[in-house]
């Protein structure tokens, strides 16, 4: 029996304080529109297709998946830089779905972002002073003393000193770790609630991404900051991260805590990623590793059902190919949206009515 | 700022930008110093050419360096003043109801070919008695001719050729009809004419009536050549369109080629950004103007409207917006607006006009100044071939103005090829300048942009 | 049974004449690879390692400076030969490369299929159809559809892209194909695809591979050897079980435990401090400022010390090994 939950019911039992959360992602939907000739319209890229986020200030999650898989565009729709098609996004309470722009640099001012390329991440041509100063200027700080002391207080927060030796450094004068410093430091130079991550480090070498990532780490557990970090790289998430999402095809596809994420792995996809990746172990050079066939889906016309399921070996006929799966829930915060976990309780139905009939399925 | 001062390095590493940036300094130089000597209103009433400004000057004659290059050593023009020039001297005997003023001058004439004219410019400050002249002129070989006996006005303008006593005493001397100035010039009777050369003086005894009657005398020779740059056809001494042609043409080169980039690439830069209708508007308002008749309506605008040199200046620069400068300035920032850093300001709240100016324009600077330094010269040439087309503004000396004159005037035919080389070769010399400077700009500039 | 060796290299030097001076790219480096195996180049960026690949291939640029050392590839000395006859005869024939970011290395106007097919055109004087029959069997090969012969590079994803450059450099049939970083920008499961077909590639064909990456964990993935690069010389050269358990001069020490694991919960460590600059590098041991066990002695050059077949060049193992 499918025990199904009405998902309002509880919210409102659990009078849900929308304030205790500094992000809360309802339902979100971003669609792009797809125009032929320019103006002929010839469907929608799915990108985000129907995900649920919390963050608490003071909790670190991560975002996992491979590329084409909407995590860009979640994380773009979070810093507003999208505008979400359905669900809602709040901020510290407040939806931002429809925001002004007056009202967004309120919000923006909170967030910090680190983006993936540290050297494309900073204008050619400005300095580090005037790359620093340039968020204070824009969010009022009109007194020269004050932005200088806030910008030699958080370049020594990420240790770049002594500070006077690389202000007027320009980024192509830094290296890959360095500018990365500088691009944590910007983000960081509001006093963000915030921190959303993008890949920070996969374009830094091998050496270098252990430092960024301590860097991140302590300056979260110092200013109590509530980190996004996005990537595809499964073995730094288990360092930094507390609760992973991981996203396949514009929807997510499991959540779990990040010890039972790796030793109970739930989802085929979440079990292929982390077969995938390896681990220094010689051994290795004599094992083929399990690729689940063929690659991620368009996002223009995604398969029915399970997204997931031309690539599965497990797949149940019928079942996967039609209806969406819940998300059911294993238990310590660990749900995972599949059919094979049927019989554990219901979660969230996603709008999806069985009852021998063809579904009204959200595709 | 450092960067630049690389680049400036690195451009003089190439001899051809050595070599424009010499020739486009001595041209800024020439206008500096233009501007300092004459005026600019001062040149426009020199250019105007009444003739308080050109009496000095003869006409149609080449520059005095001509008789480097001539066969013949031609005669060079001058003016003296008596008592001013210290070889025209003035002596005034006070007495007691009659005052004699003896004016001396003496010149060496060494020339092969003969002065175009001789004038005595005469002003006296006597109330009511004239002053009396009598001017003889001393030959080399030992003959006083008498020029003229006569009363003068306050006023008095006295020319040799005019003279016809002076005419009929010379065909005495030479005993057949000779026109004034050669006969002043030859020796007598010779046969063909031969010039007499060596020492002339001329000599001019003023008799006055009045008391403190100050009679002041320029002798003005117009010879066959004068000054830097020779005359034209008005006797406006070219040196004032030579000199003066330069800032004028740097000024409407630069202006029009500064202020032509500078505005398509804002409109550029905001219509990439914002895209949209107004990004569509801008790129049909460019493919509109694109197919416009540039120097059609520049013509049409001179010949209805006003041939105003800041008209056509104002013209150009809006007809010269709206062009291919505007669609690929667009394409390289459709480029930098996808960037990552321009993400990152609007992460942090940039609004769009700060994004536009602080973080998309310094990307395009680079590329725009090779191609504004290159581009200074064909204002500079458009300039000039709307005074070649006769829409050149009239009162103010440009070089384009000069020659359209020489080419009305049929300054080709008659041999006058300093009146059009001049202006021509500084224009050639503009050109050059900047189109050297310009190349060597592109070598460095570009590549660079090339990992963009 | 004596393995033999398809590579041998001695001594080898690249230096390159840049304005700030002469970068000692590559200074000095030496390494044997058996048939059949795979050594890969592990180091920070900076440290010579794609210098070392374009050595190898002689694809020297413009402001190439000193240019020396023996290269054995199987019986013939590649150093000795002439540009022409290299390129004739080793380039592409023997020894082939899959370069860094490969796939932007396509040529954007021209089909894939007329790019793979190139090497055999040239080299082996096929004409246009064998070419492309030979081709296409590649394509089959590295398990990208045949119907995208005709496509252009802009139409196929990256991991496509990546497998394409990885057919170019096998449709020769080299003796040994030098990898740069070939999966650095692919997603992991493409990247466990393109490892599967190296490896299947090194059973099946009998290639050898070097492959030169930062990345330590999936370098494991292909190694028989590892060969550590520091500032531009080798000072470490060990087989793979060695080296991912307990390797053996204190810089890959220090690099093994900068690799944060999936599969066991540990707290990387990371190196302080930057390479050297290549520019002058420092006399002795060249990461005596970084080196937690540094001492006296290593102010001096270290000698390669043996240990049957591995080597690492490090004072702390004097004694313990023989000096070759």
């Amino acid at each position: 029996m499918i025990e199904l939950t009405e998902k309002k019911q509880i919210e409102e039992s659990q009078n849900i304080d929308h304030k205790s959360f500094v992000l809360e992602i309802e339902d979100l939907e971003v669609y792009f529109e797809l125009k032929k000739f320019g103006f002929q319209h010839a469907g929608f890229v799915r990108a985000v297709d129907g995900v649920d986020l919390k963050l608490k200030r003071g909790e670190t999650i991560a975002i996992v998946g491979e590329s084409g898989c909407g995590k860009t565009s979640l994380m773009r729709t979070i810093l507003r830089l999208n505008k979400p098609t359905g669900g809602t996004v709040r901020f510290d309470g407040d939806v931002i779905n429809s925001m002004n722009s007056r009202e967004l640099k309120e919000i923006r001012r909170k967030i910090g972002y680190v983006q993936q390329d540290p050297y494309g991440a900073m204008a050619p041509f400005m300095d580090v002073q005037t790359i620093l100063e340039e968020p204070l200027k824009i969010n009022g700080i009109k007194d020269k003393n004050e932005r200088l002391s806030r910008i030699k207080k958080v370049m020594e927060e990420v240790k770049m000193t002594p500070v006077e030796d690389f202000l007027n450094k320009f980024p192509h004068q830094l290296s890959g770790g360095q500018q990365q410093r500088i691009v944590i430091a910007r983000a960081m130079i509001l006093n963000p609630n915030l921190l959303v991550a993008d890949e920070p480090v996969s374009m830094l070498d091998a050496s270098v991404r252990v430092e960024i990532l301590k860097l991140l780490r302590a300056l979260q557990e110092e200013h109590n900051l509530a980190v996004i970090y996005i990537t595809h790289d499964l073995a730094t998430v288990r360092y930094f991260s507390e609760y992973i999402y991981v996203m396949y095809a514009g929807q997510i596809i499991e959540k779990a805590g990040e010890h039972d994420l790796i030793n109970d792995t739930a989802h085929p996809y979440t079990h292929a990623l982390l077969a995938a990746t390896s681990d220094p172990d010689p051994k290795n050079v004599d094992e083929f590793q399990d690729v689940p066939p063929g690659e991620p889906p368009s996002l223009v016309n995604p398969p029915a059902g399970c997204r997931f399921h031309p690539r599965c070996e497990q797949m149940i006929s019928g079942k996967c190919d039609v209806y969406r799966p819940f998300e059911f829930d294993l238990g310590d915060q660990h749900l995972v949206s599949c059919w094979l976990f049927e019989g554990n309780p219901v979660a969230d139905d996603h709008g999806v009515v069985l009852d021998g009939e063809i579904a009204e399925n959200k595709l | 700022m450092k960067a630049l001062k690389n680049s400036l390095r690195e451009i003089f590493r190439y001899p051809s930008a050595i070599f424009g940036a010499i020739l486009i300094l001595l041209l800024i130089a020439l206008a500096i110093f233009a501007v300092i000597k004459i005026p600019y209103e001062e040149a426009v009433k020199h250019w105007r050419g009444s003739e308080e400004y050109v009496y000095k000057n003869p006409k149609n004659v080449p520059p005095e360096w001509y008789n480097l290059f001539s066969k013949k050593n031609l005669p060079v023009s001058f003016a003296v003043v008596a008592g001013e020039d210290k070889e025209f001297t003035k002596v005034v005997t006070v007495g007691e109801t009659t005052s004699t003023i003896d004016y001396e001058y003496s010149f060496d004439f060494q020339y092969d070919d003969y002065p175009q004219e001789l004038f005595l410019y005469i002003q006296s400050n006597h109330q009511t008695k004239n002053p009396f002249l009598s001017v003889v002129l001393e030959t080399p070989t030992g003959e006083e001719i008498k020029i003229s006996d006569f009363g003068t006005l306050n006023n008095q303008t006295y020319r040799f050729s005019q003279d016809q006593k002076l005419s009929t005493r010379l065909r005495r001397l030479y005993g057949c009809e000779v026109p004034t100035i050669k006969g002043l010039f030859s020796i007598p009777k010779s046969d063909p004419l031969e010039i007499n050369r060596g020492k002339y003086t001329l000599r001019i005894m003023v008799t006055t009536f009045e008391e403190n009657n100050d009679v002041r005398i320029e002798f003005v020779n117009h010879g066959l050549v004068y000054g830097l740059f020779g005359t034209d056809h008005m006797r406006r001494d070219l040196t004032i369109a030579i000199l003066w042609g330069a800032p004028i043409a740097l000024v409407f080169g630069l202006v029009a080629a500064a202020g032509t980039s500078i505005l398509s690439m804002l409109i550029a830069a905001v219509g990439a950004w914002f895209g949209g209708w107004l990004d569509e508007l801008i790129q049909r308002i460019t493919e509109i103007n694109l197919v416009l008749p540039f120097l059609s309506i520049l013509i049409m605008i001179g010949t209805f409207y006003s041939r105003s040199i800041w008209i056509i200046l104002g013209a150009t620069i809006v007809l010269s917006i709206f062009t291919g400068a505007i669609k690929t300035d667009r394409a390289i920032f459709l480029q930098v607006k996808e960037s990552t850093y321009i993400e990152a300001a609007k992460a942090y709240g940039a609004s769009n006009g700060r994004i536009i100016v602080r973080y998309m324009v310094p990307r395009i600077i680079p590329l725009l100044i090779p191609g504004l330094v290159s581009a200074i010269p064909s204002y500079v040439f458009l300039e000039a071939s709307l005074a070649l087309l006769g829409l050149g503004d009239p009162t103010i000396p440009t070089w384009g103005k000069v020659i359209n004159d020489a080419r009305e005037n049929g300054a080709l035919y008659v041999g006058q090829f300093y009146w059009i080389l001049e202006p021509a070769a500084l224009l050639m010399i503009t050109g050059l300048g900047f189109a050297l400077f310009g190349f060597a700009l592109d070598r460095i500039f570009n590549p660079r942009l090339r990992g963009m | 049974m004596t393995e033999e060796k398809v590579l041998r290299i001695q001594d080898l030097k690249l230096h390159f004449i840049t304005t700030r001076g002469n970068v000692q790219a590559v200074d000095g480096v030496n390494f044997d690879l058996e048939a059949n195996k795979a050594v890969v180049v592990v180091g920070e960026s900076g440290c010579g390692k794609t210098s070392l690949a374009k050595a190898v291939l002689r694809l020297l640029p413009k402001n190439a400076g000193e240019y020396s050392g023996k290269v054995y590839l199987k019986d013939i000395e590649t150093m000795a030969l002439l540009d022409e006859e290299y390129r004739k005869q080793i380039r592409w024939v023997r020894m082939s490369m899959v370069p860094q970011a490969a796939m932007n290395s396509l040529n954007p106007v021209l089909r894939v299929g007329d790019q793979v097919a190139e090497p055999v055109i040239e080299h082996f004087n096929a004409n246009k159809e064998e070419a492309f029959h030979q081709a296409a069997k590649m394509f089959q090969n590295v398990g990208v559809p045949v119907d995208f012969l005709s496509r252009y590079p802009f139409e196929l994803s990256g991991g496509m892209r990546q497998r394409v450059a990885i057919a170019m450099a096998l449709i020769t049939k080299p003796d040994l194909i030098i990898l740069d970083e070939p999966t650095s920008a692919l997603d992991v499961l493409t990247q466990a695809n393109i490892f599967n077909l190296l490896k299947r590639t090194k059973n099946d064909h009998e290639t050898s591979f070097i492959l030169i990456t930062h990345d330590i964990s999936t370098s494991s993935e292909l190694a028989d050897m590892v060969a550590v690069m520091y500032a531009g010389q080798i000072v470490e050269v060990s087989n793979s079980k060695q080296f991912f358990s307990n390797p053996y001069h204190p810089y890959s020490k220090k690099l093994m435990t900068s690799v944060p694991r999936l599969r066991i919960k540990t707290e990387p460590d990371f190196i302080i401090g930057k390479p050297p600059s290549l520019l002058n590098p420092p006399t002795g041991c060249r990461f005596r400022d970084r080196c937690p066990n540094a001492f006296s002695k290593c102010e001096e050059e270290p000698p390669k010390i043996d240990f049957s077949g591995d080597w690492v060049k490090c004072w702390l193992y004097e004694g313990k090994g023989d000096i070759r």
